[in-house]
This record gives C-alpha cells, structure tokens and sequence, in this order.
C-alpha cells in the first residue's frame, strides 16, 4: 500500500533575497573589483536565486589585510572571555533567526528542510555556543599553559553542509583568537553571506570575519595567499592534494577534511530493523552528499539474503521530492556538475555488470534528481567500491569473518568514517579497534555533535574539527 | 533593590505633605523548590545597610526549611543531572542574560547594601555576570578535560567520566553575597549537581534577587535552594544530613573545622574554605578560577568492557 501525502511545504515568506549579493570584507559588504557576478540557482527546479560577486586576487589581498589588521590591533589583544561573548551572541541570533536559515539553506543547497532545521541549524548555533566557552579556558584544553592563536585563517568550505561547514570552521578559528577570510562554496554561498550579516548585527569588530564568494580560482587565490597563517580546506581529496602541495614551504599550518568512502559493517547478530534504518539515513541522508556517507555496505553473507528485502523496502518508502515540504526525505542534487558525475559512476557500474536498483519514484521534470540507488554483486575493484560517489548510491559488499569485514573496510584509500552493527560489545569495540577511520559509528550513523572530534585517516586528510582536538588546529 | 527607609519621599511626608506615590517593597523570602515561601517558623530578622540604616527583614530559616531545601534540591536532582551538558550551558547562559538585564538593581544593591563605590559595584556586577557565562562554557567541557580513556594493559576498553556527586550544601561567603554567592554556586550546579545554600547573613538581599532572577531563566526549581539566615543554626543540621552529598564550607567560618567532623559521619565530599573565603567581593574577581570549584563535587565513573570477537 502506498500513503499519499499532502504537499507541507514550509514558506518561503521568511526569506527576503537580495538581486546582488557582494563581498564581505572589514565589515561591509563591498562589490568586487573585477565587478564579475555568478549566479547561484536553487537547484531543486533550476531558477535563479541571486547573483554573487566573485572575488579576484585584488579583493583576496584586501580581505586578508583586513583579517590581519584585526588580528592585531583587536581579536589577538582582546580577553579570551570578551571574545567568547560575541561568540555566544552570534550562538543566539543563530537560534533566532534559524527558521529563515534553514529555508534560505535548503533554497539554495536543495537539500530537504527537514535536514536543515533539525539537524544543520541546530548544530550550528551548538558549534559556536560550544567555542564560544572555550574562548577563556584554552590554558584548561591540555595543548600546554598558554597557547597562542595563529593570526590569519584562509578557510574554504564546499556545498554539501554550508553554514554547518562554516560554523566548523568559523567558531573554533575566532574562539581561539585567529580571524577568519572564509571562500563558501560557489554553489551555496547564501547562507554564509546571510551570516556575514549575522556578524554585523552582533557587533563583531570589522575584519575579523571576511567572506569571499567566487568559485575555484577565487579559492585558489586565497589559499595561495601568503598573507595567512593557516589554511582549513573541506572538500575533495583532489583539491586538498593540490593545497597540501601550495603550502609545502610556506610555513603555513594545515587541515584538511577531503573525501571518504566509509564502510558499513552489518555483523548476522545485529538488530536488523535498527541496522536498516542507520544503513539507509548513512547513505541517503543529504542525498548522499556527506564525505562520511556509508556508501559501502558490507554485510555478514549468512544475513544477507534477509538483510537486503528490508532494505529496498525501506528504501521504497523514500520521499524524493520539493526540499522545502516537510514530509521530503530526498532532496535535489546540488548541481548539474555533481548528477553528471553521479550519472557517470554509477554507469560504469553497469558496465562492468554490477546489478543496479532503484525503487519506483517520480523524478521532477526540472531541477537536478537521482534516485535513491542500491548496486549489488559489488566487487572491491569495481569503481563504485574505490571511488567517492557523493550521491545517494549505495554499493552492497558481502564478508564471511570479522577479519574480512575490517580488511574489506580498510581496502579504501580514504578513512574517514565507519559504521558496525552488532548487538555485542565486545565485537563492536574489537571492529572499531582495527578500523582506519577517524570517526566509527556504532549502531548509529551520522552523528555530529560540536564536542565531539571529526576528521579522517588516510587521504581523507588530516586534523580533526571539533571537540577539544579540533582547538589544536588553530592554536600554535 | 531594598529601598532605604528615609528616603526622600517619606521624608516629605514626615514634613506632612502627602508622598507623590508610595513605593511598594519587597518582601524578601526563601527560595525553595523553585518557590519563594516565608520560613516555615514565621521568623525574619531585620537587615541593615553598611552604614546601619534598616533595609528590610529576611527570613530566618529553620532546620526544617533546610531540610525541606535539602528534599527538594534531591528531588530536582535526577532530571538536572539528566539534562544534556549543552542544555545545561544554555541555562546557566540565560542566567547571565538575566542578570545583565538587572545589572542597574544589583549594582545599587551592592552600594546600599554593602557600601560598595559605585564604580566597584558596577565591576562586582560584570564580575557576576561573567562568572554564569563562564561557566556556562564549562558544562560541556569539564568531562572532555577530567575524563578521558585510559589503556589500559589488556584486550579492554576502559574509560572515565566525571558525574555529579548529587546534593551540595554551600555554606556561601558571608562578605561577598553577589559574585562571592555567584562564584560557588554557579560550579556546583554547571556539572549537575543541586544545591541548598546559605547566603550571607549580613547581606542576604543580593541573593534573594538571584533568586528571581534563576527563577525567570529556564532552572527548574530545586537546582537551586537559597536559605537566608545564620550559618551557625543551619550548617551543622546540612553537614550531618544524610542525604547531603558534599559540603561547601566557604562561609563557615570558625565552624569549618566542627562541620568537616560532623561531614564525616556519612562521608560527605568536604570543600574545606579557600584563601578567598573570609575576603570581600573583590577577593572572587578572578576572571579564571579554573575547575578547582567543580572536581570537588565530582565522582569519577570507570567503565570496562572487554574486546574481542
């Protein structure tokens, strides 16, 4: 039986878009000096949003001259606990103005409201709550007596989470005592303008906080500038290679949180219901456009026959649709760049005679859709198993023995995250131990929390954000 | 803020000219289970200004009313406790947010009550108020900074959390009724425990104003209990109090020593008076006191479990 729903569509009438968005540097917003614009669309039916200065090296130097300035005539010399009271501000117009947020999020990144009012919003206004208290007891965080800030921090975010990756990287950057020349992601880069405006509403001194829309040679350029102390990159291994590469040399701190191919481990004595429902929001949550996404499930041979039905039925009862209803499930994809290269892998997957399944669902005719997929008689070589899909693909492996569920996990250049399902402890622990990752889930998926250290072995990058680690990045 | 009796209005009514209008006072009272009752033995006693003008009459608590304070501070325990770390922090800030919307009423407090400069007061105020904001950013850190995982040498995971030790009696300075009160209250209750403290006698009007004020922000009633009256006829009954779980003795005075012995009988956790304890407001003005306020009303939970297939 199917249920039929009626459209709940959340209101748009909480957001008011600007035509132009400009660039926010020492303040104000300023147009850029090259005068380009890019268009951000929603992707959920491909009308255009807004236009966005794209920012050239000339605005890039004016921006980190300003973070540098208030570097040092304000945020470096100002008490750790004055600086967590505009953190603690920013935490509470971050609460208050988290529906329009949320709304304006879900508009330009098309992932569903439900996601981004009850997960990234709420973690949002968490992430600089938590380092606003941080700001006055750095000396407490075990990183020795007196830990110094950094100076200028170039931090460039991608599409997937914006503001939630902008809070990961904002907060602990500002509580420490660094500021900040942040480049959002030239897909989503709304909601970090609407927090710019956030910042000038809370007072905080002009220059600590720049951003600079633009695209990839905007990215570049900031992260080339040596004008900064610390480079924080998210996004894909690719790109954290070439910057690993750019700031050999230079002195420059480094972090990066790049790409992940995480392995879901389905041990025969796991609760199967609950298994199902971590298996499927650990792939489909965000449409899969999560650097820690579960999107291998490996899964003990004697369960799997039993395991897989309950699956795709779980999987059937997806809503693919509107992000701004809130009964959606599935979002849009980001971008038309991302489907096609969505389209592309899971192609080749059926090329190389990987079974491919997707239940009956209606794609919008305008937008950027894939549905929710699941690819079976998966192999460790085929690409679907190596590569980082970033789509709502799931690619189902199968194990015999724990040793071959940790070694086919570990088969991955990536190591980011993990997942295990069992009902024994001692097993989960024993699993978890051997695993490569930085974060292991166990009988959860996806779980963030501002206390709680997130970052990846391998090529998915190094340093952690989050927690009292995540201070060591910013702090020298 | 407790209006002085000779002000200038009563004073133009002595002349015999009727007031413009008559103040209304405030009748200061306990603070118990989230309820503002009179003391249960109907006594108050007459509170004065530095300069010996009355203020106002506080009420005289009893043993019941600590004991009262003590069940339901018990009573409030689990669900505090329970509480997240975050939604503790998020309380404990609304307490500051408060209390900086007061902070006029407070400072002319500290300069009737205390004689404070108006300049001290005001810093006393800040003080107070960054001290709930303070520690509000401790709640979600002090177990990532006490606890931790240790290796143990064999196929098993071993780690250690701080917990709440459960109801703090708080004997608070006598001098420092505001950030002094603030400054030993605001630990206990930031790792979630609750709390029966005895205010300042002297100057116990400060406290029934933080009252209000944790009233109006989100703390369920009974984390807090805030008996006014004299430390000599409560402390002992709060020290030998079986369902006390660790005693602050900052404003014992020569009794610290008398109720650490009485403490002993039911091992209650003892926070013997530290260097700040006899001195004024400006003796709590250090802006980092650290965890040194919070360890001792923590237990610490080891827990094993093996690993392997």
């Amino acid at each position: 039986m199917t249920f039929e729903y009626a459209p709940a569509p959340e209101s748009r009438s909480v957001v008011t878009l600007r035509e132009t968005y400009e660039l926010f540097i020492d303040g104000a917003f300023t147009p850029a000096e090259g005068g380009e614009y890019l268009t951000t669309v929603n992707p959920a039916d491909e009308t255009k949003l807004a236009q966005v200065a794209v920012a050239g090296p000339a605005d890039v130097d004016r921006a980190v001259a300003a973070a540098r300035r208030a570097y040092e005539t304000v945020w470096s010399r100002m008490p750790g606990a004055e600086r967590g009271k505009y953190l603690f501000r920013i935490a509470r117009i971050l609460q208050e103005r988290s529906r329009e947020l949320a709304v304006l999020e879900s508009m330009d990144n098309g992932k569903p409201i439900k996601e981004t009012r009850d997960v990234d919003l709420p973690l949002v206004a968490a992430h600089f709550f938590y380092h606003a208290g941080w700001a006055d007891k750095l000396a407490h965080a075990g990183l020795g007596p007196d830990p110094r800030p950094l100076g200028v921090a170039a931090q460039v975010i991608p599409w997937n989470f914006p503001l939630l990756m902008l809070a990961w990287k904002i907060a602990p950057a500002l509580a420490t005592g660094n500021t900040v020349v942040l480049k959002p992601a030239e897909t989503t880069p709304l909601t970090a303008l609407a927090f710019a405006e956030i910042c000038q509403e809370a007072d905080l001194p002009p220059g600590v906080v720049n951003i600079l829309t633009g695209a990839g040679e905007t990215g570049r350029a900031l992260v080339e500038h040596p004008g900064t102390d610390k480079v924080a990159f998210t996004g894909s291994t690719e790109v954290g290679r070439q910057i690993a590469r750019a700031v050999a040399g230079t002195g420059k701190r480094l972090t990066l949180e790049l790409g992940g191919k995480g392995a879901n481990i389905v041990y025969d004595d796991a609760a199967l219901d609950q298994a199902v429902e971590g298996v499927v929001s650990g792939i489909f949550f965000n449409q899969g456009h999560v650097c820690c996404a579960g999107s291998r499930l490996l899964v003990q041979e004697s369960i799997a026959e039993e395991l897989l039905p309950r699956l795709k039925a779980r999987i059937s009862r997806l809503r693919l649709g509107d992000p701004l209803d809130k009964n959606t499930d599935i979002g849009a994809i980001n971008s038309a760049a991302q489907l096609e290269r969505i389209r592309e892998l899971t192609d080749t997957a059926e090329a190389e005679g990987v079974q491919r399944w997707s239940p009956e669902c209606a794609l919008p005719g305008s937008g950027y859709w894939f549905a929710p997929t699941v690819l079976t008689g998966v192999s460790q070589s085929h690409r679907v198993a190596r590569e980082e899909i970033f789509g709502p693909v799931l690619s189902v492996l199968t194990f015999r023995t724990p040793e071959e569920a940790v070694a086919k996990a570990n088969n991955t250049p990536y190591g980011l995250s993990a997942g295990v399902w069992t009902e024994k402890g001692s097993r989960m622990l024993w699993t978890a131990e051997r695993l490569r990752a930085g974060v292991v889930w166990s009988n959860t998926f996806n779980k963030f929390d501002p206390t709680s250290p997130f970052g990846g072995y391998k090529e998915s990058g190094y340093g952690r954000e989050g927690g009292r680690h995540g201070l060591e990045a910013y702090l020298g | 803020m407790a209006e002085r009796r000779t002000s200038r209005r009563t004073a133009r009514a002595a002349e015999g000219g009727p007031p413009a209008r008559l103040a209304v006072r405030k009748t200061y009272k306990l603070y118990l289970g989230g309820a503002f009752p009179r003391s249960e033995s109907g006594r108050s006693y007459p509170v004065t200004s530095a300069s010996g003008q009355h203020l106002a009459n506080a009420s005289l608590a009893s043993r019941k009313d600590a004991r009262d304070a003590v069940v339901a501070a018990r009573k409030a325990f689990g669900g505090w406790s329970a509480r997240t770390a975050y939604n503790r922090g998020q309380v404990l800030y609304r307490v500051a947010e408060v209390l900086e919307g007061r902070r006029a009423q407070f400072a002319a407090q500290a300069v009737a009550a205390q004689g404070l400069s108006p300049d001290l007061a005001d810093r006393v105020v800040s003080a107070a108020i960054d001290r709930w904001v303070y520690y509000a950013g401790w709640t979600d850190k002090v177990a990532q900074v006490l606890g931790g995982a240790n290796p143990v040498a064999g196929p098993y995971y071993n780690h250690s959390a701080p917990e709440p030790t459960g109801v703090v009696a708080v004997l608070a300075p006598q001098d420092a009724p505001l950030l002094g009160l603030t400054s030993v209250l605001a630990p206990v209750i930031a790792t979630g425990n609750t709390a029966v403290a005895v205010t300042s006698e002297t100057a116990p009007l400060a406290a029934v104003d933080l009252a209000e004020v944790l009233a109006t922000s989100d703390l369920p009633g009974g984390v807090v209990n805030l008996l006014t009256g004299r430390v000599p006829e409560l402390a002992p009954h709060l020290a030998a109090h079986a369902d006390v779980n660790a005693l602050d003795l900052t404003g014992a005075g020569d009794l610290a020593v008398e109720l650490e012995r009485e403490a002993a009988a039911t091992l209650t956790r003892v926070l013997r008076p530290g260097p700040e304890a006899g001195g004024g407001e400006e003796a709590w003005l250090d802006p980092d006191p650290g965890t040194a306020r919070m360890t001792p009303f923590l237990e610490t939970k080891t827990v094993w479990h093996p690993v392997g297939v």
